[in-house]
């Protein structure tokens, strides 16, 4: 299939997505593939107030032809998505499909005219079939009877003819990420997509399941589908695509060819400067920090810990990684002191701490930057000026006798506005208001001011721009040569290979024998995520 | 129909709404006054007219945002850490008990002593009623809404119990009704032979408390981080359920206080129907105060305003005065949708 020139002709069985007979006197209009293409945007703006979430955007998608829409976070990405799927109304500026026109503001609209979404967190109904999932709401409720059979056939022609093997009669609840993802996907194609929005697919993915996604993505657009792939990851962007477009602040900056640019181009694009990547000096090893012992915890988004051990020294950065899942979320949970173990020690500096909790662990100079800014992270009602002080608002230094001394507490936020680069309107503004990286850097000034002998950073740079990423990395770089003790938790196998000093991947609650930079490869540890390699130990680090 | 998030309005839009918020109940209750057969511009300037139209008028609005004041302030300080206080009327009628039983003579104290030790005890008895529901709230997440709504109705019957024997004034003729309470437990008037008393200053005062404990202090801080977001709170190192039940005791401990100013500034002794559902009442002050502490005596003002106004109204225009019930239900619900609008657009399509 993929080696045909045109795609659908004189295909003689079921076409995989119409499950109508495609007769050869009614082609889909080949006619037309030049003059239309798929999706045009013309002059799209969308504000919100004052915010230019979207100025004047205008691009084609051609048919059969993969898209990769590049821009940090607030970059106006999710809002372009979402006034094509009908989901915003956009300001000004039109929408076609195909040539005809989208009526704005219905979803329903742009279901009909081909365009399916893969949402970045998953739209699926876990106590129902793949198979229900996928024929959910394409149906006439009209209809008294539901055709299993034939919705069963399509769905594994589906699977066979694009790669997407899954199962139809599996709960949705047993399956893993990838899968489940696939299920979208093939949700969409159920309905006949042509053109398919993927937005940031790879997020959960293990290395393998994103190579197998890339080829089902070349399958696809050898069927004639388009695609645009969103993402702020520049190699999955230089893999995939064949055009790239660069949004930033709401403007569309860049449109490269992917054969003719670089990830160096695209970067500075993105942010609108150069960046340049962190440099690393020699480890200088200090005395151990942190020490779990054989710990395990009820399990919690996933799996719970399973008798792991890990000792984190000064100087040190460790970096954790695995698939989502696997029990990284549980790890940072019991460090940052907002789990507990349900056996096993915690001991600082050699100490065993027996009333471990939030408060314990800052006590103990445990610094914590959570996986999730905006839900525990920051509180989004209450201003900068509170946020910073919300860990040491008990010290002398912001309060006596049960008084608050706002104006140390306005002073030291406006140090940290200072030291940190942060852009915000003012001290009293609600932190909510800040874009994602300079929310970031407030918790980062929060939790590195006081000098912290440890520091947890769980998903340190998730969802930040390029140069804020590069900043965060910076300041963990230093924090680790000023002597702490760093344990880094991402889902960014890249971030991780760039700043740890010692690797150790986390799968199904337990540890690998950890690996010192430069040790193994990505696709080794790809292959650890994936829980592929029997070297897993109970006392692994 | 979609609701989208917009950036925080100025102050002036967010103090307007609230102003829209009443402006669209009077043209909603217009409704119900035309189906009574009256023209509204003659009963809304009649229940003004019956609120503040003279000195009397005047006073005894004072005198019924009293109690709301306290009931207000209850509940502004619970919701504003998310704990759903509906108890206030059963705290309010603990105040009243606490009141009567330490102020018909048991104490043999002075004024200056025993008023002091009443607001203490009353206040304390109060809060120790709002305490259980907050510890089964945060030891096994019983939901409080249940729990504090349900005690009114326990705590009404127990008062009804103490009414008809231990707290029976046995010179009452058979009614269910306390003794009076001594002289020295008397909340002096604050004009001679006028009915409003010092227990409004005790109310402007514990406004002005509140306001500085939610905006000076660490108690403050973290009820307010405990209502934004619990989980954030709890990642910082605020103790949430300590932070909660500080909120209860205190919450419990403003509402008991309606109940002491009532019997001991204006009632004198205590009766079943020491308040018209001030506890409920106080949920609609807090809420049109948008949960502030020193917004609440505007609020209450008003809300006392329409019921005394729309007693006056009846009488004159014959529009039942239950109108004044439909107002200050409706006020609640405009004034959620304000607050609702004060941080979205709605879309209609």
């Amino acid at each position: 299939m993929p080696d045909e020139e045109l795609p659908f002709a004189g295909s003689a069985h079921s076409l995989p997505w119409t499950g109508k007979e495609a007769s050869p006197a009614t082609p889909l209009p080949v006619t037309d593939v030049s003059s239309n293409p798929a999706l045009r945007l013309s002059r799209i703006s969308k504000r919100f107030g004052p915010l230019k979430a979207n100025e004047a955007i205008s691009f084609d998608l051609k048919r059969g032809e993969v898209i990769a829409l590049l821009g940090e976070n607030g970059a106006g990405k999710t809002t372009l998505m979402n006034i094509l799927f009908g989901h915003y109304v956009a300001d000004e500026g039109s929408v076609e499909a195909f040539g005809e026109p989208l009526p704005p503001g219905d979803p329903r609209a742009a279901l009909d005219a081909g365009i399916g979404m893969v949402h970045q967190h998953f739209t699926l109904a876990d106590n129902m079939t793949v198979q229900e999932n996928i024929a959910l709401g394409t149906q006439s409720l009209w209809r008294m009877r539901l055709d299993r059979a034939a919705a069963q056939r399509r769905i594994e022609q589906l699977s066979a003819d694009f790669g997407l093997a899954v199962d139809p009669a599996a709960t949705v609840s047993t399956l893993s990420v990838g899968e489940r993802q696939r299920v979208e996907i093939l949700k969409a194609l159920y309905r006949e997509a042509r053109i398919l929005i993927l937005d940031e697919p790879t997020a959960v993915l293990t290395p393998a399941e994103t190579d197998a996604l890339f080829r089902t993505l070349k399958l696809l657009v050898a069927k004639g589908l388009s695609i645009i792939f969103i993402s702020h990851k520049l190699h999955e962007v230089m893999a995939v695509s064949d055009r790239v477009l660069v949004l930033r602040s709401g403007y569309l900056v860049g449109e490269r060819e992917t054969g003719s640019t670089d990830r160096k181009e695209l970067a500075a694009l993105m942010v609108g400067q150069e960046v340049k990547p962190a440099e690393v000096s020699p480890v200088k090893l200090g005395a151990p920090l942190l020490a779990l012992e054989g710990v395990s915890t009820a399990p919690y988004n996933g799996a719970g810990l399973d008798k792991v051990s890990l000792t984190l020294t000064a100087g040190e950065i460790t970096g954790l990684a695995g698939v989502a899942g696997n029990g990284q979320a549980v790890l940072a949970g019991l460090i940052a002191g907002i789990r507990r173990p349900t056996s096993g020690s915690i001991s600082i500096a050699g100490r065993e701490v027996a009333d471990w909790s939030p408060r314990a662990a800052l006590a103990h100079g445990v610094a914590r930057i959570p996986e999730d800014r905006h839900a525990i992270g920051s509180i989004g009602d209450m201003s900068v000026t509170e946020n910073v002080i919300a860990e040491r608002y008990r010290s002398p230094r912001f309060s006596r006798m049960g008084f608050l001394n706002w104006k140390a507490a306005g002073r030291f936020a406006e140090k940290l506005i200072a030291d940190y680069d942060v852009k915000c309107p003012s001290p009293e503004a609600r932190i909510r208001l800040l874009s994602g990286g300079n929310m970031q850097k407030l918790i980062l000034g929060r939790a590195l001011d006081p000098d912290p002998a440890v520091i947890l950073a769980s998903q340190p740079t998730r969802g930040l721009d390029v140069g804020a990423v590069a900043y965060v990395h910076r300041m963990l770089l230093e924090a680790r040569d000023r002597g702490a003790a760093i344990l880094l938790i991402s889902e960014d196998l890249e971030e991780v290979l760039a700043l740890s000093d010692r690797i150790i991947v986390m799968s199904k609650g337990r540890f690998s024998t950890p690996s010192s930079r430069g040790e193994r490869t990505i696709r080794e540890l790809g292959d650890l995520m994936a829980g592929h390699s029997g070297e897993h130990s109970d006392h692994a680090a | 129909m979609r609701l989208e998030p917009k950036p925080a309005p100025s102050l002036a839009v967010t103090l307007l709404f609230p102003l829209a918020a009443i402006a669209t109940t009077l043209m909603l209750t217009s409704i119900l006054v035309l189906a009574a057969g009256a023209s509204p511009l003659s009963v809304f300037y009649l229940v003004a007219k019956g609120a503040a139209g003279s000195q009397f008028a005047l006073l005894e609005t004072l005198t019924r945002a009293t109690p709301l004041i306290f009931t207000g302030l209850a509940i502004a300080v619970a919701f504003r850490a998310k704990l759903w206080n509906i108890g206030a009327e059963a705290q309010l009628y603990i105040g009243g008990v606490v009141t009567v039983v330490l102020g018909t003579g048991a104490l043999p104290l002075p004024s200056v002593i025993l008023i002091p030790v009443i607001i203490v005890v009353a206040m304390a008895a109060g809060a120790l009623l709002l305490l259980g529901p907050a510890v089964l709230k945060t030891r096994f997440g019983v939901d409080e809404v249940v729990t504090t709504l349900l005690l009114n109705f326990i705590v009404l019957l127990f008062v009804s119990m103490l009414l008809e024997g231990m707290l029976k004034d046995p010179m009452g003729l058979g009614w269910p009704q306390s003794q009076k309470v001594v002289a020295e437990a008397q909340l002096p008037r604050l004009i001679q032979g006028k009915r409003l008393h010092y227990g409004f200053v005790i109310a402007l005062a514990s406004a002005v408390v509140v306001w500085v404990v939610m905006k000076k202090t660490v108690l403050g801080y973290e009820m307010r981080a405990v209502g934004f977001n619990p989980e954030g709170a709890r990642f910082v190192g605020i103790p949430v359920n300590r932070a909660l039940l500080k909120t209860a005791l205190l919450s419990g401990g403003l509402a008991a206080l309606a109940g002491f100013s009532e019997v001991s500034g204006l009632k004198g002794n205590l009766t079943l129907d020491l308040s018209p559902g001030y506890g409920y009442t106080g949920i609609v002050v807090a809420m049109l105060a948008m949960l502030n502490p020193l917004g609440v005596i505007a609020s209450a003002i008003f809300v006392a305003g329409i019921f005394v106004g729309a007693d006056a109204m009846s009488r004159a225009a014959k529009v039942p005065s239950y109108i004044a019930d439909v107002m200050v239900a409706t006020s609640l619900l405009t004034m959620v949708v304000a607050i609702l609008l004060t941080r979205f657009w709605i879309r209609w399509r």
